[in-house]
């Protein structure tokens, strides 16, 4: 059946199965590839994206869970002031080495940001435990998260 | 990213080939690769008019615009090779980064084979930026100076009054200037120098900085496109479901519930797998799961790991190939004061790289292309040949971003797999591995049992050291030549070239090839299982010694100055010896590997549960020339997040002879909120550079473990960490 579902403010018609995980369509139907899978039961987090500014694992999230929701993904968080923050902070610290998990680490980094703007370090770990990066990246994506704090702050 | 493979057209690379040699190999280390340096300028091609980029060899490209594009012979699998192998040439090109583009290489062996890994085309074994130091700048500064040739001409002055600088010639004399992108015709018409003269260490204005990494914009937005990204017209989805137990064979398969899933277009059923092929993963999935399979499993229905412990175990009491002997051990062990024994074991493991197995291919009646993400893509091209039974030049590769290689993606079984599912579907499909499939149809790192002893005289000093292990040997099957005399390089690397001063010393391998499971390189490779061995067995010697773990190494490594050095780095960096809270331990490691010298102090805390939690380590390195030392802080961080994640919970264990792990909650790797600081210490020289994905893995182990005797006066033989041997320790 026909869902229709609004990503990163724009309206899309979908045709798929109400239970098709939403990290599917936007993939494979929408061609938004920048959203990851890495292991399809929220046990990795590459496939982090927002429904109405809560991160959410997609690979487990069926379409029909996010009809009428406020999807944001990785293509168009760079738009909002504190996606752009995080990216810039990304850079500068120069987080990524293979880079697939980073859409996901961005993802739940905003969302901690956008939810709590001076996260302990305690919130950072609570935050972040559910995104895992093989690379290893993990004190560099402490780091950034502390020097977009610093921006936002500044 | 337009592919090189597009940009010299099909026969491109092979009429590059026929072109001449201009450099002479002039090193071993750089003899193979320099071969590829043949593809200058006949004349024809240099006085085309319509010349639109200027190509002095294999690995330069400078466009009329001035952008100079790269050809990268190893790819980018998070190491950092777009940056530091472009940051060579654009040093002796005299370039800025920022005019600079990396492009993937064409397969093609002749041009772009490893010269460090038997002329493979391969990014592997940390090998990459080795192989390239020399090479790819005199790949440069031949481009340079053809390009300052070019314009001394048009200027009738001589070229050594001209200089390059920031992608022009300049001649300060007149103050005259010409951009490289006006020099594009006229410098393709310059003979290829028979030698070029490279830049001295002192004046480099590239290497040795923190370059931005080139590859870094598009992956935070999302816009870097790994294989599992590919996108084509009428594309298709394909997850796979193989023989639960290697070897096994599809016995039957019902396909009636899956047909019936929504965006199901198709079941394929091979000899010992079936795929799904759909409009989407989401209906993949679904179809795989509704599918009502039965397995054969073959000769492997029983096996188990402790089947296989218990026949390496079996090979180290029979003689092994011996690697290395020095004096007499059998002597020096019966006059010993104090002798020691120990058996050691690693286990497999899987590599579990973030972007799952996955390729796509569209095989027509003539030709096969395949879009993926390797490091080994010649091998690639190849195994679709050898699938389709296409002859080589039909079929097109693609190579794209690696999520993670690990040595994972220095295999092609999953090129093989897709290819074979391809071929019985009409049009292109993108088989993509579910996180199960990838964790249970890996090629593992190889199950690794030692025996060692060592003996001590009255005052402790080390008088004998007798080692002995077993298990797979992967170069003798990737590389067959590599294996000689029952040995091979690789598996022994650790162990053989120990960094110790032993007077009496003996290593033996014996290569067991498990059944029923597969092996294959995984990070640092066999120093991941050998320096653990020797830098825990030379802890326990310590320990027997009563001396302190530093000065009894330092001890030991009188002709190693640049081991002394990091070793002394890292201890004194990390308060070594200073007093730390109950449960609390410091351990340290030295190794050798890699063309690397590194030192880890690692800080551990034992909960009374018996949970270890890694607080902090402290690694100084010697890698030489650091091209980009934000590059190699990185490596090391990664490497060391990569080893913990092993000595914590790496554990891949066979019953019934199916994998029993599946996806990250029984196959759990590290994560953010128990990651240590890393720090580390770069020893500056100019010595050629080592390499740096690997040692990190290698030597955190052993620090960690040792760490662990530290604060519980433990002894871990055996990885992964036994949290229950450690409860109120
Ligand atoms: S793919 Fe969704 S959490 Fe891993
Ligand atoms: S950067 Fe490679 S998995 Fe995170």
């Amino acid at each position: 059946m026909t869902t229709s579902l609004r990503i990163n403010g724009t309206e899309h018609l979908v045709d798929v199965d109400d239970d098709t995980p939403l990290l599917w369509v936007l993939r494979d139907v929408l061609g938004m590839t920048g959203t990851k899978f890495g292991c399809g039961a929220a046990l990795c987090g590459a496939c982090t994206v927002h429904i109405d500014g809560a991160p959410t694992r997609s690979c487990i999230t069926p379409v029909n869970g996010a009809t009428g929701a406020e999807i944001s993904t990785i293509e168009g968080i760079g738009t909002t002031e504190i996606g752009k923050k995080v990216q810039n902070a990304w850079l500068q610290n120069e987080v990524v080495q293979c880079g697939y998990c980073q859409s996901g680490q961005i993802m739940s980094a905003v969302a901690l940001l956008t939810n709590n703007p001076h996260p302990t370090d305690a919130d950072i770990d609570e935050a972040m435990s559910g995104n895992i990066c093989r690379c290893g990246t993990y004190m560099r994506i402490r780091d950034a998260i502390k020097l977009a704090i610093d921006g936002h702050r500044g | 990213m337009m592919m090189a493979s597009d940009l010299l057209g099909g026969a491109g690379a092979d009429a590059l080939v026929s072109r001449r040699l201009f450099l002479k190999a002039s090193s071993a280390a750089g003899g193979a690769l320099l071969l590829g340096f043949d593809l200058l300028a006949d004349v024809d091609r240099a006085v085309a008019a319509e010349q639109e980029t200027f190509e002095p060899n294999a690995f330069v490209r400078v466009g009329r615009d001035g952008r100079v594009k790269i050809i990268v012979p190893y790819v980018e699998m998070g190491q950092g090779n777009y940056t530091t192998i472009p940051m060579l040439v654009a040093e002796e090109l005299e370039v800025p980064l920022d005019a600079v583009d990396a492009e993937h290489a064409p397969p093609n062996e002749k041009l772009y084979g490893n010269p460090l890994l038997g002329g493979v085309q391969a990014t592997g074994g940390s090998t990459a930026t080795r192989a390239v130091w020399k090479p790819l700048r005199e790949a440069g500064a031949a481009a340079r100076t053809m390009l300052v040739a070019a314009a001394a001409q048009r200027w009738s002055v001589a070229p050594s009054s001209c200089k390059a600088q920031d992608g022009e010639v300049v001649h300060p004399g007149t103050g005259r200037r010409l951009t490289y992108g006006a020099l594009v015709e006229a410098a393709s018409a310059q003979p290829v120098p028979q030698s070029v003269e490279l830049k001295r260490p002192e004046d480099f204005k590239l290497i040795g900085t923190s370059a931005k990494r080139l590859d870094a914009p598009a992956k935070v937005s999302g816009k870097a496109v790994y294989g599992i990204d590919v996108r084509l017209p009428n594309l298709k989805i394909a997850t796979l479901a193989q023989s639960p137990v290697f070897g096994g064979r599809l016995k039957s398969v019902d396909d009636t519930k899956a047909k019936a899933v929504k965006g199901v277009r198709q079941i394929v059923r091979l000899d010992d797998c079936v795929a799904v092929v759909a409009d989407h993963m989401g209906a993949a999935k679904k179809g795989l799961e509704a599918l009502d399979i039965e397995w054969d499993d073959g000769s492997h229905r029983n096996l188990e790991t402790a089947d296989i412990q218990r026949e390496l175990e079996e090979a180290t009491l029979k003689r092994g190939a011996v690697a290395k002997e020095v004096g007499d051990v059998a002597k020096a062990l019966e006059t010993a004061a104090r002798k020691v024994d120990a058996t050691y074991q690693v286990p497999f493991l899987a590599h579990a790289t973030m972007e799952p197995m996955n390729c796509t291919v569209h095989v027509r009646p003539d030709a096969c292309e395949v879009w993926v993400g390797n490091q080994v893509i010649a091998r690639a091209q190849a195994a679709a040949a050898a699938v389709t039974g296409l002859p080589l030049e039909k079929v097109a590769i693609h190579n794209h971003l690696i999520g993670g290689g690990f040595g994972r993606r220095l295999e092609v079984d999953g090129v093989t797999r897709a290819v074979q599912i391809a071929k019985l579907v009409d049009g292109p499909v993108k088989v993509i591995w579910t996180r199960e499939e990838d964790i249970q149809h890996d090629m593992y790192r190889p199950f690794f049992l030692d025996r060692i002893s060592a003996g001590l005289d009255g005052s402790g000093a080390v008088i004998a050291w007798r080692h002995h292990f077993a298990g797979s040997s992967i170069l003798s099957r990737w590389l067959p030549p590599a294996f000689q005399n029952g040995l091979d390089p690789e598996t022994i690397d650790g162990a053989a070239n120990i960094i110790y001063g032993l007077p009496n010393f003996r290593l033996e391998y014996s290569r067991v090839e498990p059944p029923g499971i597969p092996t294959a390189f995984w990070r640092s490779v066999g120093p991941s299982h050998n320096i653990f061995v020797v830098e825990s067995f030379i802890d326990e010697l310590a320990a027997a010694a009563k001396k302190d773990p530093v000065s009894f190494r330092l001890s030991l490594l009188d002709h190693q100055p640049r081991a002394k050095t990091v070793l002394a780095l890292a201890a004194e960096k990390s308060g070594w010896g200073t007093p730390l809270p109950e449960r609390r331990g410091r351990g340290v490691s030295v190794q050798f590997v890699f063309g690397t010298y590194m030192a880890q102090v690692a800080e551990v805390e034992v909960t009374n549960d018996g949970s270890v939690r890694v607080r902090k380590v402290v690694c100084a390195v010697d890698c030489g020339t650091a091209i980009n030392p934000d590059v190699v802080e990185a490596q090391v961080q990664g490497a060391v997040m990569f080893g913990i994640s092993a000595a914590l919970y790496g554990e891949i264990s066979l019953k019934n002879g199916r994998v029993e792990q599946g996806n990250f909650d029984t196959y759990q790797v590290l994560r953010l909120n128990e990651a240590p600081t890393v720090e580390v210490h770069i020893v500056k020289n100019n010595e050629p550079p080592g390499g740096m994905g690997e040692p990190g893995t290698s030597a955190v182990v052993p620090a960690v473990s040792n760490a662990i005797y530290a604060a519980t006066s433990i002894r871990l033989r055996r990885m992964p960490i036994d949290a229950s041997a450690l409860v109120n320790k």
